[in-house]
């Protein structure tokens, strides 16, 4: 039985606390469309995506009016490129991309994931014309994301990859420019990547998923914030167990999003994102739900263990609530898209060093970062690495979204504009060079899994 | 299809009444209705259940939402699955 209690709850979270489902996300394998001749392979894609996701935004809009929740995005990801145009006689799949980004546009989402590879023990054919080609076809399309996976627990880190993601970054940034490189922003580079992530500009259909899967991720760190405004001076088990709590409220929507969307497109549902999302609107931040807890601004000692406790109590909360989880389930910690880490970084208290802290703890990685526009590439293959190596370590998947802006210093700015945000020029300590360890290349070797200290 | 429909805004003469008279024409009936005023704002929760299947949700939404331009109310109308998901396990 409901109460008016119960009523007046939800719909406050939605109005007040901006709680929305952030995406769903519709998963298309392309496997089938491998032909050898490219022309009729971007055919084939062009018609599978248009085909298989012709009614996702007219869905998510019907369950958006039935329930009087915000979906703010519908989205798609497909095989990655590498190996399903892999079969192309080509030297290029910049075609590819610009037929996703004509199929995406036909059906009106607002991202496609996928051109990506995965390439942590190595490279094929596919996997090099892929890479060479991510700069000119981010720069020629406007909603296609692109990443690729160069590290994993399992399989150790391909350096010659952190090498080359490092020049494909600059390389990118320089051809976007004229829009202070938002192309870097629709780039992302992954260790341990999962394979059913719904969220952009990392989601990409795994290799061992279904045909066709729905999955959606939600948000609410609004919701997060409100729910421990209540909590003041109480300890971390009261925090912890609110925040389980609220996770779980927070995930039941997005199960039943997920379930109704399921069924009214006649695709299985895949999973649900158990994700504290942020916007650049007041309110729906991360690091203010990490304030909250008693921090004085973000980045502050004490932020690590605040965002270990959060991550950790939102995956808790959430695992009951759905019946199949996946993707990255956690807080994101991006720069440019968080308010509250926008003023950190602005304050001072919040540094690229404290952010990378963060990542040990949080669901993903180095997050939508503007660094200077001469932070040369071998630097960003040094910071790649680094985050590389911390997901292999622990486990746990790690990224980097960062954008050298060109022209851009330290104490600029930089306005993406949406939910990408806004991000002042963060500064990174490359007064020392990363070159001579960068251009060593090859494999560092997988990790031991016991003796874990 | 049970309904949620939340009415705020400023009191005012007919609000229950065209409210009410809208869900009566799309053949809602109201099974439960909780009101009050406070400060001269105007809150009220009805519960509501849709009988006749030829009826879409939208087109009430639509009718609903324009009686609450004209009258400067919100007026929302969900369907109760989005609470009972979220508050009971």
């Amino acid at each position: 039985m409901i109460t008016i209690d119960n009523i007046l709850e939800t719909n406050r979270m939605i109005t007040e606390n901006k709680l929305d489902v952030r995406t769903i996300t519709m998963g298309i394998s392309l496997r089938d469309c491998a032909h050898p001749n490219i022309n009729q392979f971007c055919k084939n894609v062009y018609d599978k995506i248009t085909k298989s996701a012709e009614f996702l935004v007219k869905t998510g809009e019907d369950i958006e009016a039935k329930y009087g929740i915000p979906i703010i995005h519908k989205r798609i990801s497909v095989t990655p490129i590498a190996i399903a145009a892999e079969a192309c006689e080509t030297d290029s799949f910049v075609p590819v991309a610009e037929v996703l980004d004509k199929a995406a546009k036909e059906v009106g989402v607002n991202f496609i994931g996928g051109f990506s590879a995965l390439v942590e023990k190595g490279f094929t054919k596919g996997d090099k014309i892929l890479i060479d080609s991510i700069p000119q076809a981010l720069s020629t399309t406007d909603v296609v994301c692109s990443s690729v996976n160069l590290g994993s627990t399992k399989a150790g880190i391909n350096m010659d990859c952190v090498r080359q993601m490092g020049e494909v970054i600059k390389r990118t940034a320089e051809l976007t420019r004229d829009q202070d490189a938002l192309g870097c922003a629709k780039l992302v580079v992954f260790c341990n990547a999962p394979g059913d992530n719904p969220f952009m500009a990392g989601a990409f259909h795994g290799v061992s998923e279904a045909e066709k899967v729905v999955s959606v991720g939600v948000s609410g760190p609004g919701v997060v914030k409100h729910a421990l405004e209540d909590l003041k001076g109480a300890d971390f088990t009261e925090v912890a167990e609110t925040i389980k709590k609220t996770a779980f409220k927070i995930t039941r929507v997005g199960q039943l999003v997920a379930r109704e969307a399921s069924r009214r497109l006649g695709v299985p549902f895949g999973i649900i994102d158990l994700s504290l999302a942020p916007t650049p609107a007041v309110g729906d931040s991360v690091a203010n739900v990490l304030e909250e807890m008693g921090l004085e601004s973000c980045g502050a000692p004490g932020t690590t263990a605040a965002l270990a406790l959060l991550n950790d109590a939102v995956k808790k909360g959430g695992l009951m609530a759905s019946s199949h989880v996946g993707g990255l389930s956690g807080a994101f910690i991006p720069v440019s898209e968080d308010q509250g880490m926008i003023e950190a970084i602005e304050c001072g208290s919040l540094s690229i060093e404290k952010l990378e802290a963060m990542t040990c703890v949080c669901s993903v990685g180095l997050d939508m970062i503007a660094v200077e526009g001469d932070t040369t590439a071998a630097t960003i293959s040094g910071i790649i690495a680094d985050e590389a190596a911390i997901g292999m370590i622990n486990n746990k998947t790690t990224a980097v979204r960062v954008i050298p802006v060109p022209g851009k210093k330290v104490g600029d700015s930089v306005e993406f504009g949406g939910l990408l945000g806004r991000c002042p020029i963060v500064k990174v300590r490359n007064n020392w060079s990363s070159e001579a360890f960068i251009a060593r290349g090859g494999r560092i070797p997988a990790p031991l899994r016991s003796l874990t200290n | 299809m049970k309904l949620v429909v939340t009415i705020f805004g400023k009191d005012q003469v007919g609000i229950i009444a065209n409210v009410s008279n809208i869900l009566a024409a799309k053949k809602v009936n109201i099974t439960s209705v909780n009101q009050n005023i406070v400060d001269g704002f105007f809150n009220m929760i009805m519960m509501a259940e849709l009988t006749d299947s030829s009826v879409k949700l939208a087109e009430i939404q639509k009718e609903l939402k324009e009686k609450g331009h004209e009258m400067n109310l919100e007026i929302k109308v969900q369907n109760q699955e989005i609470f009972n998901i979220m508050h009971n396990v």
